[in-house]
């Protein structure tokens, strides 16, 4: 029962983000800071006493985006720009684009000249694998927490930095835990409410959101795993934050052990490790975890990363939803493909038209990959 | 130039024979380190066009997406996997496989996923230059960061071909270069002269030897050449389009399937697309080059290229060319293969609203003829040269 309750919190939230945002703004006075992307360093803003959220795209409609924004943008960048437009966001104060793929780097224009919010772009390498490309990596971060200062006339001491990378890495090995729970024993928690807790935990109050999953994980950890035969799936691809999904999956004898996406474990993958330079302790987290496919980390990363998975997880079949429009993604697909046929691992890919609508056809291509299996 | 771009496929294709190595580039890639290099640099992109230009480009795209990639991304990607797999290209043979790859993120991200593709397909080293995105400004830090990875750059050349890097050479080919960059802006000013001697599809074609061979004599010599014959035109008055009466302005990548269809329908309203922001991404950083250090500039000069600044900046461009080249209207092709040269389209027709031309926005893909469609173009065309001409009486 007391894991219903505390379920409830996490579903609300990942329900209405702004609605909760928006209310603990009155409550606490906080500014607000919305970013587009995994790559936000949140230690930062949390150290200047800010409150770091995804904006999560939530409009379905994009009639204001489009007088910005041609058809052929992915549901994200138009959603994003219609709840910047709509008023959906009025409690923001600030937004951080950081560089990711080239429809965000033009959304992040696009927003400068047509949201009030202020405004910071972290102009990221692509390239990761480079001793160069890393140093740059942390200065950009420096030039970002100068940034953050100056606007809010704050200080952004030592003590607080070291203090927000403790509170983030206690919050990832959480999220972490939670989904190995999981992936040993499905049973213990559903897909959806799973991805509820990954989705309000990226808005919450971070201290909230500590408290709330540790009392989650121990009620969790004290459920018996059960042994369930069920075929193992992983999601793979940029966002998917429908719930109904998960429920399509688990009526089918399935369940979804793991992801890759960045509504998922891209956001806590990884720690942040001791180190004297503060920036370059949090640059390497973001150079060393799984990267976005708009980064390079050498040719052959997102292959491989997803073959550690699927070993890792025992999975049976991966689910690659892919984003209408989205090209990072969509350019790994076919090589990724020929390599799971290579290792005999069963796949299905569903082309989303919006990452936060189902349609039939979708649901018919999901029930085919089950039946297949 | 079909005969100097016929000579430089051939020696690409008998690279082996003649002991050079061949180095695949992107169009906005740094490519005079290689000219120093003696190592021949081929242009998927520059292919890319002449496939789109052969009106293979639907098919092709088609062919890709059956490999499994999708309807909705770039068709110069597509075109070229396609071909490196089928060899079907106006080349014959298609182009020689490379030694080595040499990407640039100063148009886009895309290429990043194309050549770590083809990366893959050819077990070749790549060298990616990464060029810091200028929403509004060129910080410190990516000014240091792209002229080390210059010096990165040589070194990944030296290693690769095992040859010192020939630092005499790269002076003199620093020079050719920004002295082609120069004569090219030359040939693109000759179109502020009414009637202008040459349109945008005429610098489409000439376009070739900029992107592909500059750093090389004989691009010197064809602009220079080139050059005469406009000014000739514009000594007497020779215009490219007969009773030139409007000028326009086109943006964005050429409709490489439909150029003469275009060319004809502009120029039965006596209209003529006298210049374009498209060609004019070869000459506009001439003055961020210090023609003595070109190795310790061309940093800077490739990462504040058109397609790697922020929309206001493009607009401002915009702006510019409107007023040099004084014309009565804009063209925007809505590219549907290329996001970061389309998104910010509608936001730059509002940045240069005080100019007061007509805009037209014309959907379209720069090589898949799948996505245009003649009859809705056409009728676009003919209304927006409607309002034209209305505001000229
Ligand atoms: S889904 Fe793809 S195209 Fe859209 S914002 Fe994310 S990476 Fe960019
Ligand atoms: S057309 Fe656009 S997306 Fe395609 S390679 Fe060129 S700049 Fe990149």
């Amino acid at each position: 029962m007391k894991k219903e309750n505390n379920l409830q919190v996490f579903r609300d939230i990942a329900r209405e983000p702004y609605a909760y945002l928006r209310q603990l703004k009155q409550k606490t006075g906080k500014v607000m800071v919305g970013s587009t992307c995994t790559y936000t360093p949140e230690e930062i803003l949390l150290a200047a006493g800010l409150h770091p959220f995804r904006i999560f795209a939530q409009s379905k409609e994009f009639s204001l985006a489009d007088a910005h924004l041609q058809a052929y943008g992915c549901s994200m960048v138009r959603g994003m720009l219609e709840d910047g437009l709509s008023g959906d966001l009025d409690f923001l104060d600030a937004v951080v684009f950081p560089h990711a793929c080239d429809s965000i780097q033009r959304l992040s224009d696009i927003w400068r000249l047509n949201v009030k919010s202020l405004h910071f772009d972290v102009l990221l390498p692509v390239k990761l694998d480079s001793e160069l490309s890393k140093s740059y990596f942390v200065k950009v971060l420096g030039r970002f927490k100068k940034e953050v200062e100056e606007a809010f006339s704050v200080e952004i001491s030592d003590a607080n930095l070291r203090k927000s990378i403790a509170l983030m890495n206690r919050l990832r090995t959480l999220l972490s835990t939670l989904y190995e729970l999981r992936s040993q024993s499905p049973e213990i928690i559903g897909g959806s409410d799973l991805t509820a807790v990954v989705k309000a935990v990226m808005v919450m109050d971070k201290e909230e959101a500590e408290k709330q999953l540790q009392a989650l994980v121990d009620v969790l950890k004290q459920k018996q795993p059960s042994g369930s035969a069920k075929k193992r799936i992983l999601i793979s691809g940029s966002v998917c934050s429908h719930p109904d999904i998960y429920h399509i999956i688990e009526n089918k004898n399935a369940v979804v052990v793991w992801d890759d996406l960045c509504s998922g474990t891209r956001y806590f993958e990884g720690l942040i490790e001791q180190e004297e330079d503060l920036m370059a302790a949090i640059a390497h987290r973001f150079t060393e975890r799984y990267v976005c496919p708009a980064k390079h980390l050498g040719v052959k990363f997102q292959m491989e990363n997803l073959k550690k998975l699927i070993l890792e997880h025992r999975v049976d079949a991966v689910l690659f939803m892919l984003l209408k429009f989205c090209e990072p993604f969509s350019f790994d697909f076919p090589d990724i493909k020929n390599e799971l046929e290579k290792m005999g691992v069963r796949y299905i890919m569903v082309e989303m038209d919006q990452h936060n609508k189902i349609d039939e056809q979708m649901r018919t291509r999901i029930d085919t990959l089950l039946e297949i299996l | 130039m079909k005969r100097i771009m016929r000579r430089y496929y051939t020696e690409a294709k008998y690279a082996k024979l003649l002991g050079k190595k061949i180095a695949w580039i992107t169009s906005g890639g740094p490519v005079e380190p290689l000219i120093a290099m003696n190592i021949i640099p081929i242009y998927p992109e520059n292919h890319g066009a002449m496939i789109g230009a052969s009106k293979l480009g639907g098919k092709m795209s088609e062919f890709a997406e059956g490999l499994g990639y999708s309807q909705d991304v770039c068709s110069y990607v597509k075109d070229d996997i396609t071909s490196s797999i089928t060899k079907e290209s106006p080349v014959p043979g298609g182009l020689p496989e490379p030694d080595m790859l040499i990407c640039s993120n100063n148009i886009c991200g895309t290429v990043l996923k194309w050549y770590e593709i083809q990366a893959r397909k050819f077990n070749v080293p790549l060298f990616i230059y990464d060029t810091p995105f200028v929403h509004t400004e060129f910080t410190d830090e990516a000014r240091e960061y792209v002229n080390e990875q210059t010096k990165e750059y040589i070194r990944f050349l030296e290693k690769h071909t095992g040859k010192k890097f020939n630092y005499k050479k790269m002076k003199k080919v620093g020079h050719l270069s920004l002295e082609a960059m120069r004569l090219w802006k030359a040939v693109l000013d000759t179109a502020a002269h009414k009637p202008s001697p040459l349109t945008a599809f005429d610098a489409f074609f000439h376009l070739a030897l900029i992107v592909t061979l500059r750093g090389k004599k004989v691009v010197v010599r064809y602009y220079k050449t080139l050059l005469k014959e406009l000014n000739e035109r514009t000594a007497h008055n020779i215009g490219a389009v007969d009773n030139e009466k409007y000028r326009l302005l086109w943006d964005n990548l050429p409709i490489w399937f439909r150029m003469r269809w275009l060319s004809d329908k502009f120029a039965s309203h006596q209209a003529a697309l006298v210049a374009d922001t498209y060609t004019q991404a070869w000459c506009g950083v001439i003055d961020l080059i210090d023609e003595n250090d070109f190795l310790g500039t061309m940093g800077e000069a490739y990462t504040r290229i058109h397609l790697n600044v922020g929309v206001d900046q493009m607009a401002d461009t915009i702006k510019t060319f409107i007023k040099q080249y004084d014309v009565d209207g804009l063209v925007m092709h809505s590219n549907r293969s290329c996001k970061p040269y389309s998104f910010g389209q509608y936001d730059i027709q509002k940045l240069i609203r005080e100019m007061d031309i007509p805009v037209l926005m014309i959907e379209a893909d720069m090589t898949d003829d799948r996505k245009f469609s003649e009859s809705q173009v056409e009728t676009r065309i003919d209304a927006f040269m409607e309002v034209i001409k209305q505001r000229r009486k």
